[in-house]
């Protein structure tokens, strides 16, 4: 069926292809769609084939992160933001759409262009697996003792990243907070009506 | 709040809200057992936010609000913040480098108490930081809209 693929390889090949698959028709959906409760959820639905994606790729935590920040929080965070405005995005016309279609077509072709040089999925000698990599799985167990190195890297030898990232996290939530307000506008207002009622 | 006008999502409430203990001990789980499995800070506060926003989406805001104060929220995530960097500046007074966890306790070289004593508590720190910011985000943006009408579902 797919050239060079025989038994438990083929399968996940065939698993690979249909998630992508999938992943290109919803984005084809998304970009064709006007309501926006749809576009959201189709969004979520994105982010959950993702995250099954990585676990096919052996990235279980960039798959956890995906499921939990993607497909959980992000949804709800659109949902909301999607209240806040109109139900349906205006159509465009299609002589408006003709130049970001190029774009998102040159774009596309580089990429494709550029996996070429990539090295195969899981190869010993890629840069990915040969300097810092095997240097971090040689030195954990003597060095940090943790079973899960993905968690010692993140957190000791790379505790730098892990704190500017928390970090970007925190002064996220301060932007928004200082463009949106705390939000206890509803509560208050709640408390209020309550108020006049008595 | 749940008054006859809404009593048409009782099945919805009935079903999400033993969920939302569930979803707050897993949440737990993953950061707990983050040393061993994948996961950690940020995935087990993003998994503890999914449980207040479950809260919020199926009895209002307002309660939720009431459950978890914005206030309590903020402050969560400023003191998250506080700790990851607090553990550095505690590598530093034992005379390391800022984060550096193998002088946390003054071992002997080998011993990896610092290590793991610090890595929790970075992760502790992970969780408050991003549970609070992303509570936060979810209040300024929910707290805008005073009630989800039935027509919006």
């Amino acid at each position: 069926m797919i050239a060079g693929y025989t038994g438990a390889d083929l399968a996940i090949a065939l698993i690979n292809v249909l998630l992508l698959g999938l992943l290109f028709v919803i984005g084809v959906a998304i970009a064709r769609m006007r309501s926006l409760f749809a576009i959201v959820m189709l969004a979520g639905i994105y982010s959950l084939i993702s995250a099954t994606w990585f676990v096919a790729l052996d990235a279980v935590d960039v798959a956890f992160t995906e499921a939990a920040v993607g497909a959980g929080i992000s949804t709800a965070l659109l949902l909301g933001a999607m209240l806040l405005t109109a139900r349906t995005a205006k159509p465009e016309p299609f002589s408006r759409s003709i130049v970001p279609i190029l774009v998102v077509i040159a774009t596309g072709a580089m990429l494709v262009y550029a996996t070429i040089d990539l090295p195969a999925f899981g190869d010993p000698d890629s840069p990915a697996n040969t300097y810092v990599g095997t240097d971090y799985l040689e030195r954990t167990p003597k060095e940090i003792a943790v079973p899960n190195i993905v968690t010692a890297v993140l957190a000791s030898y790379r505790g730098f990243d892990t704190l500017g990232e928390t970090g970007v996290v925190f002064t996220a939530a301060l932007a928004v907070i200082l463009l949106l307000g705390f939000g206890e506008r509803s509560l208050s207002a709640t408390f209020n009506r309550k108020k006049d009622k008595k | 709040m749940a008054g006859p006008r809404t009593d048409h999502h009782v099945i919805l409430r009935v079903v999400a809200k033993p969920l939302i203990p569930i979803i707050s001990l897993f949440a737990l789980y993953v950061h707990f057992h983050g040393d061993y499995s994948p996961g950690g800070g940020f995935q087990a506060g993003v998994i503890i936010v999914v449980a207040v926003v479950l809260y919020a989406l199926i009895f209002g805001i307002t309660p939720a609000m009431r459950a978890v104060p914005p206030v309590f929220a903020r402050s969560l995530a400023a003191l998250g913040f506080i700790i990851f960097a607090g553990v550095g500046v505690w590598a530093l007074i034992m005379g390391g480098n800022f984060l550096d966890y193998d002088v946390l306790f003054n071992e002997e070289p080998g011993g990896h108490m610092g290590q793991h004593y610090g890595i929790i508590a970075v992760e502790v720190g992970v969780l408050f930081a991003v549970a609070g910011s992303m509570l936060s985000i979810f209040y300024a943006f929910a707290g805008r809209v005073t009630e989800i009408k039935d027509e919006d579902w």
